[in-house]
């Protein structure tokens, strides 16, 4: 005698292996690719309950952000509309298009993204469900600071325009899709007012700082003159160099500077793929390419500050120049930990840097930056003061799981937070620690997703 | 989910209180369990099992106070109409991250050479009770789109030896379902590891003489750890018994047949 069993055949069609940048974790999900809004509103409606839905752009975020495990992935690269009002500045695109493809059509008109993470490789959608941040936060805040309007389709499958301004803006459903991580719905396209520049270059300012204080400092000093100010920190440096790194800061050059210089169009943007990491995972990155690469970027920097011209893909995103870097880490994937906390708050930096270290000797990818002021947005992660983001091989032990707890803990009791869309691994109770404002945010997604047919592994995995 | 370092928030125990399996929920990184699951015949010996794993467990949870719910399921190995239930009732509950298929008897086997009846009753606990378990669970993983399974099986699978082959013949089934179940479910997200240890000191074993390269439960729960980690589809515990089991699939049956064990 056999019982009978409900039939729980996933619908039509082979579900795809995805994982994020970092190629941790790999889950199936069914793969859509919707042709435009409408038949994107449609297959919303037409997933299966029984699992939930999510938008996917380029994949870049580093954890499990953009794949669900048995359910519904929608891609939204075929939704690649673009119009640029040359007068104005604002673009329309489609939630589907890369900064990439921005830039290409932008720049050459004097307009520039108003705040790019570092990769052009993220689509608009992307860039406003994770509310990305730049080398500019300090004065332009993030990326979801700039966005006039967007269209989302909620878990009913019907289409909203969301604004934070305006007679009848719903404000909290706009911010609450803000750094949403894709929970709210689906943005299907937006509004985002661009910056006008005079030239494709940037002028840089680079110095050495020998220890952590010194990094610091010339970060501070830099924010209050310019606009754009980032430092690599060497993660592995110890003792009286801990926390030596490399500060670059700058601004948009101008045309003349440019002319002047001989570099012809002062609006040419050609950025150029220079290398490709093998096709297959081959891991490269070990305890002394890391050091080697880290001694010789240290001291590729001038001692003394140096102005130099760098044209913008060089400056904002020197990664893009290496295609598939991520591969580098080899089969078993890596993460990438980014915290924040607020000013006077400098010991839990150094105690990550130090942690990091501890738990790996091939971290040589350590970014530090301060934090503008936050906005409305509540699961933005960006809030006032530092922010450290470290790539870290996810390897073998319990070590590296350790350190990172204690360091969870460190940042929520400083009154910190780890940013949400490149988690792989965080706690889910320590999350609600971090983002105080979790609650209101479940409130205005439980209004426009009120089933939870949105859903991901990373707010299955916390519980979001 | 399964995090990036590896640790599973849900584990489903097929046998909740086999020795190996236990010792692989106690080598699993720890930190991220949320809910465990024990599933056997004996519902007074699972609940023992369960109040036995509060401090395993509150450390797996990574934290003492809001530790991962134990739940107890009792259904019988050989009660296969009963699975498909009993599976559903628990995926329903919420996905589960890492599955471990620890079910199996011994045997005897001059008693099962002399009363074939006790060969059937050992093929019924061994292979035909798990291949219907590890099915089921499959079913529910393909749904899922992620999530691990481990399966024990024995390098007594690999090839009939006269000390041994009717246990061998139900671990050599167990063993086949589990790598076909595997194959199928490639690409859909699960994961399927078979697992084939040498002589494993444990209850099952107590008694009987140790094989050479004997090992114990812990040794065997670090391997499949790993083997998790980096996705394998099988692992033999200690490593070095594969290179015997390769040995004896190589042998003639006119010398395999003279072997003293």
């Amino acid at each position: 005698m056999s019982a009978t069993l409900p039939v729980t055949a996933p619908p039509a069609g082979r579900p795809v292996l995805l994982t994020g940048w970092g190629r941790t974790a790999p889950t199936a999900a069914l793969l859509q690719t919707p042709a435009d809004a409408e038949q994107l509103a449609l297959a919303v409606r037409a997933a299966p309950p029984s699992r939930s839905i999510l938008a996917r752009g380029l994949g870049r975020s580093y954890g499990d952000a953009a794949q669900s495990a048995g359910g519904t992935v929608l891609s939204t690269l075929g939704l690649t509309e673009l119009s640029l009002d040359r007068q104005t500045g604002v673009l329309v695109a489609g939630a589907g298009c890369s900064l990439d493809q921005i830039l290409q059509a932008a720049v050459p008109q004097g307009w520039f993204l108003p705040v790019t993470p570092g990769t052009r490789q993220v689509t608009v959608g992307g860039a406003i469900a994770a509310d990305v941040h730049g080398k500019n936060h300090h004065v332009d805040g993030t990326f979801g600071r700039h966005v006039r309007w967007l269209d989302l389709v909620d878990g009913a499958g019907t289409v909203h325009r969301l604004a934070p301004d305006g007679p009848d803006a719903d404000r909290e459903a706009f911010w609450a899709t803000v750094g949403g991580l894709g929970l709210t719905g689906v943005i299907v396209r937006a509004a985002v007012a661009l910056q006008r520049i005079e030239s494709s270059w940037i002028a840089v300012e680079t110095v050495q700082a020998a220890n952590l204080a010194a990094l610091m400092a010339a970060l501070r000093a830099d924010d209050a003159r310019l606009r754009y100010t980032v430092a690599w920190v060497d993660v592995l440096a110890s003792g009286a160099r801990a926390g030596r790194g490399v500060v670059t800061s700058g601004d948009h050059a101008s045309a003349a500077a440019v002319a002047a210089q001989g570099h012809g169009d002062p609006l040419h943007y050609h950025p150029r793929v220079l290398l490709s990491a093998p096709g297959v995972p081959v891991k490269l990155v070990n305890p002394l390419s890391a050091r080697v690469l880290s001694e010789l970027w240290f001291r590729k920097a001038p001692a003394q500050r140096r102005t130099t011209l760098e044209p913008l893909q060089t400056f904002f995103h020197p990664l893009d120049g290496v295609h598939g870097w991520n591969r580098l880490y080899g089969r078993s994937g890596f993460l990438q930990y980014q915290l924040a906390v607020p000013d006077g708050r400098e010991d839990v930096v150094e105690r990550a840097l130090a942690g990091l270290r501890s738990a790996s000797s091939e971290a040589f990818l350590g970014v530090l930056k301060r934090f503008g002021p936050a906005n409305p947005s509540p699961l933005s992660f960006p809030c006032p003061g530092w922010t450290l983001a470290v790539d870290i091989p996810a390897t073998a032990g319990n070590r590296l799981a350790r350190v990172l707890e204690d360091l969870d803990r460190a940042v929520a009791q400083a009154g910190g937070r780890v940013y949400l869309v490149k988690d792989s691994r965080c706690r889910p109770d320590l999350v609600e620690q971090m983002y105080p404002q979790l609650r209101q945010w479940r409130a205005v997604r439980d209004r426009l997703d009120p089933q939870h047919r949105f859903g991901s592994d990373l707010s299955r995995r916390l519980g979001l | 989910m399964i995090d990036a370092l590896g640790s599973p928030q849900s584990v489903l125990l097929l046998g909740g209180t086999s020795e190996i399996g236990l010792a692989i929920l106690e080598a699993l990184p720890p930190g991220r369990l949320r809910r465990l699951v024990l599933l056997g015949r004996d519902g007074a010996a699972l609940a023992a099992t369960a109040q036995r794993l509060a401090g395993p467990v509150a450390r797996l949870s990574g934290t003492a106070a809001e530790p991962a719910t134990v739940e107890v399921v009792v259904c019988d190995a050989a009660d296969t109409a009963a699975h498909g239930g009993v599976i559903d009732a628990i995926f329903a509950a919420g996905d589960i991250d890492l599955t471990v298929m620890a079910i199996g008897a011994l045997g005897d086997q001059a008693r099962s050479e002399a009363d074939p009846l006790q060969a059937v009753e050992l093929a019924q606990s061994t292979f035909v009770g798990p291949m219907s378990l590890i099915l089921h669970v499959g079913r529910r993983l393909r749904t899922q789109g992620h999530g691990s399974l481990v399966v024990i099986s024995s390098v007594a699978g690999r090839q009939a030896r006269r000390a041994n082959f009717v246990y061998g013949a139900a671990k050599a089934g167990l063993d086949l379902a589990a790598l076909g179940l595997g194959d199928s479910l490639d690409g859909y997200g699960p994961h399927v590891l078979v697992v084939r240890p040498g002589f494993v000191h444990t209850r099952m074993t107590a008694g009987l003489k140790p094989a050479p390269l004997s090992v114990s439960p812990q040794a065997v729960a670090a391997t499949v750890v790993t083997g998790l980690r980096k996705r394998r589809t099988v692992v033999y515990s200690p490593p070095a018994v594969a290179v015997i089991c390769a040995v004896l699939m190589a042998l003639p049956r006119t010398v395999l047949r003279r072997l003293p064990f």
